[in-house]
């Protein structure tokens, strides 16, 4: 048997401090209140650093700081010149990434190979990639000189960090407009090192401010009267919520919120690829994505051989301490989170499904989750119907095209799906039936700064990403 | 795989008898996307294999080399040379282990059998006509008698690529067929040899696409292959990570319907310790430890071997010695 021996990427390239202050018009800087947080390693629940606790007299300072560098500064500076400070963001991006990349996967639990090899080289495109757009927008399609919108504020979540904050700050920065984002509060410390970057490229003070703190926090962002556009990505609840707070107001808001993706695989399919592609659809950082491929529509026909198939891929995934670079899964971000998919998984157990996880030893400290498949679900179980967030997959199985059609689209939700088929012809005709946002076809989980992304029904609205990513930071 | 029943198995025999059952089947098999068969190639090779798990992968893979010389200016003396350096790759180190085989031309067999008779290494001859396999099958036949007489207990064939890109199967598995045949039978051997062990090399950069790779490694299996191997050497396309991870997907495919157990040889291109290790983490996650051998996984490869005792001496000694401490045969 070939064993792998430890390979821990080293955290000596990290120097997280004591404490934090919030990030207002380019200095960090004490709360009024002077209430904090911890954030913790979810791998070792070992305390991290202490955060500034936004009130909302803070977010108020925030919201002000980025209106007077909104009329001052960067709102009437030419798109070249905007371009230039991305360009630079951009670059320091790449030139700190390893350093990034550590810092993601001790905050979150993320495993060092996806933050290294995903997160860190997407959020950089995403700077260079609007960049790029800075000083072209009369060409992006949204008429002769579209303008600005103002003060964005933003809420981001917990499951990529950075590369949600790069996804909301890279456009809004590229508009001309300028920015108040509130990180989670379980994930804040990416965020702040970007803070520091922003002085490192001398970004004028007040175009980019970070509030941490938890949702009364996020609530005076959103709610604050100065804030022109609000952009939140998380859960369905919060995103109910954040719409009737904004409802009659002239904010104008994009929303990127839950998912239950049907990844579906038809008899024809490249049995292999496809396994790899469940596996990256719902283990992919620990299942704790929006888009992840949570149900899996399997033809009956090839059911069980993808199934066989699938659990032997399973039995090769290797769970535990996210900063060894031989680590597929990481640890569940919270205790809050493993609750969460414990409760649903509980539930799938005792609704008949049948349960299955690989053998795997898990880490006594941190929070840990097992990746399991449920087989044998149907549309009635909760979960075929509500979001886990974890890595927990619900097998199901259909006999015809328009089976899976009707079964994919039976949910509230409609961000992604997956197809697998070697029928180039089958691939179109599905995707134009599935109210998903983004199809992935013969793929899963591919990300790229020049597509949209984004939901159909209770998964949101708007589209980030991509010349469409522009719209929602531009007065048209 | 799921259908291990006798009767699938006893099924996949009769299938050389038919060129349309041949090509019912191989058509039949799942499509291989290449996109994803070479991301899935690329993130096995980023996995980090460090300190004792390095140690133990070299040494795996020392004993799994098949030192390789196949050029037209071979010599007796510089063969003999080579299995010397078989026996012992590391002179100055006596718990270095030998390699797998030695493979070179059928001419070159009986000097090299002299050296390794009775050491463990295996001596491999390519016939058939290597590189090309462009000859008429009697004189590919006589070729595989010649070198199993002079002393060749592995014989690396060449398939008849031309005759595969041109959809005649059956062709292609009778001649592997006929040649398994003149390595010998099984029970007791030719003149109380036992058989040689036959690879079949694919050819795979003539082959061009993951679902030719697929089917002619289902194919050389069919018709008795023991091994699989991806390349001569002799074309611009060489063994490649997905290629090898498509033909290790077949032999795991195979063993499940068939209960035989068939092994795989990347050959050519591989150089670096870096790279070897990357098959070894492949065959590890893909087949599992069962091929984890060198009954059952080889590289076909000269210049690696010195890059595998070079990255040996650094991991025991702590400096890396110069290309002049190591022997160039």
């Amino acid at each position: 048997m070939f064993e792998y021996a430890p390979a821990p990427e080293s955290r000596s390239v990290v120097d997280i401090k004591p404490s934090y202050g919030l990030f207002v018009d380019g200095a960090f800087v004490d709360p009024a209140s002077g209430g904090s947080f911890k954030s913790v390693n979810p791998a070792s629940e070992e305390v991290l650093a202490e955060i500034a606790e936004a009130g909302a007299d803070d977010v108020d300072r925030a919201v002000r700081a980025a209106r007077s560098a909104y009329e001052k500064v960067w709102g009437s500076m030419p798109g070249r010149d905007r371009a230039k400070y991305l360009f630079r963001i951009a670059r320091i991006i790449q030139e700190r990434s390893r350093e990034l990349a550590v810092l993601e996967s001790l905050d979150n639990g993320k495993p060092i190979r996806e933050s290294r090899d995903v997160d860190l080289p997407l959020v950089a495109a995403h700077f260079f990639y609007y960049a790029g757009w800075a000083d072209k927008l009369p060409h992006a399609g949204f008429g002769p000189d579209p303008k600005p919108l103002g003060v964005a504020a933003q809420v981001i979540p917990w499951n990529f960090p950075l590369l949600m904050l790069a996804w909301k700050i890279a456009p809004a920065l590229a508009a001309g407009n300028t920015v108040v984002l509130k990180p989670a509060e379980t994930t804040p410390l990416t965020a702040l090192l970007f803070a520091e970057i922003c002085q490192q490229a001398d970004l004028p003070a007040g175009v980019v401010n970070i509030v941490t703190g938890a949702g009364d926090t996020g609530r005076a962002l959103v709610e604050h009267p100065g804030v022109d556009k609000v952009a939140f990505t998380g859960s369905t609840e919060v995103g109910r919520a954040i719409a009737r707070a904004v409802a009659g107001s002239r904010k104008k808001l994009t929303l990127e919120l839950g998912g239950k993706a049907a990844n579906i695989v038809f008899d024809d399919a490249p049995i292999d690829q496809a396994v790899e592609g469940i596996v990256n659809g719902i283990f992919f950082n620990q299942g704790h994505v929006c888009c992840a491929g949570s149900r899996l529509l399997v033809q009956e026909s090839v059911a069980d051989r993808v199934l066989e198939s699938l659990k032997r891929r399973m039995a090769q995934l290797r769970v535990g301490d996210p900063l060894d670079k031989n680590t597929d899964v990481g640890a569940i971000n919270s205790a809050a989170q493993l609750a969460r998919i414990r409760e649903l998984s509980d539930a799938g157990s005792a609704e008949g499904a049948e349960r299955w996880s690989p053998p795997c030893e898990l880490p006594e400290r941190g929070f840990w989750f097992a990746p399991t498949i449920f087989t044998g679900v149907t549309q009635a179980h909760r979960i075929a119907r509500e979001e886990i967030f974890g890595p927990v997959l619900s097998v199901l199985t259909f006999r015809t095209p328009a089976e899976a059609v009707e079964k994919a689209n039976n949910t509230p939700y409609g961000l992604s799906a997956g197809i697998w088929t070697d029928k180039g012809s089958r691939i179109l005709w599905l995707a134009d039936r599935l109210r998903a946002g983004v199809v992935w076809a013969n793929t899963f989980n591919k990300f790229d700064p020049t597509s949209p992304f984004g939901g159909y029904k209770e998964s949101g609205y708007g589209r980030e990403g991509g010349r469409h990513g522009l719209e929602g930071y531009l007065n048209v | 795989m799921t259908a291990t029943t006798t009767s699938a198995r006893s099924d996949l025999t009769e299938l050389g008898r038919s060129e349309t059952a041949l090509r019912t089947f191989l058509h039949g098999l799942p499509g291989v996307d290449q996109v994803g068969a070479e991301q899935r190639a690329a993130q096995l090779g980023t996995r980090s294999i460090k300190t004792t798990a390095k140690a133990e992968a070299i040494d795996l893979a020392i004993r799994m080399v098949d030192l390789t010389t196949l050029e037209g200016a071979d010599t007796p003396g510089k063969v003999r040379a080579l299995a010397a350096k078989a026996l012992r790759p590391d002179p100055a180190d006596p718990s270095c282990p030998h390699v797998g085989a030695v493979c070179v031309y059928p001419a070159m067999v009986p000097h090299v059998a002299e050296v390794l008779r009775g050491s463990g290494v295996h001596l491999a001859s390519v016939a058939t006509a290597f590189p090309s396999g462009q000859a008429p099958l009697e004189i590919k036949l006589a070729d595989v008698r010649a070198a199993v007489e002079a002393g060749a207990d592995e014989i690396d064939m060449v398939i008849n690529r031309g005759a595969f890109l041109a959809g005649r199967y059956s062709e292609v598995y009778d001649e592997i067929k006929a040649v398994k045949e003149a390595c010998g039978s099984a029970d007791g051997g030719r003149q109380g040899r036992p058989a040689a062990h036959l690879k079949v090399i694919l050819e795979t950069g003539e082959l061009a696409t993951y679902d030719n790779v697929r089917r002619a490694s289902w194919l050389a299996m069919l018709a008795g292959g023991d091994f699989i191997k991806t390349s001569t050497g002799k074309v611009p396309v060489a063994a490649t990570p997905p290629v090898t991870l498509v033909m290790l997907e077949a032999v795991r495919d195979f063993r499940a319907a068939t209960g035989r157990q068939v092994g795989v040889k990347p050959a050519g291109g591989i150089k670096t310790t870096k790279d070897a290790i990357k098959y070894l983490v492949m065959v590890n996650e893909t087949v599992g430890a069962d091929w984890l051998s060198p009954d059952w996984f080889r590289f076909g490869a000269s210049s690696l071997l010195n890059d595998l005792l070079m990255q040996r001496t650094k991991l025991t000694t702590g400096v890396y010695a110069g290309p002049d401490y190591f022997t160039l045969d």
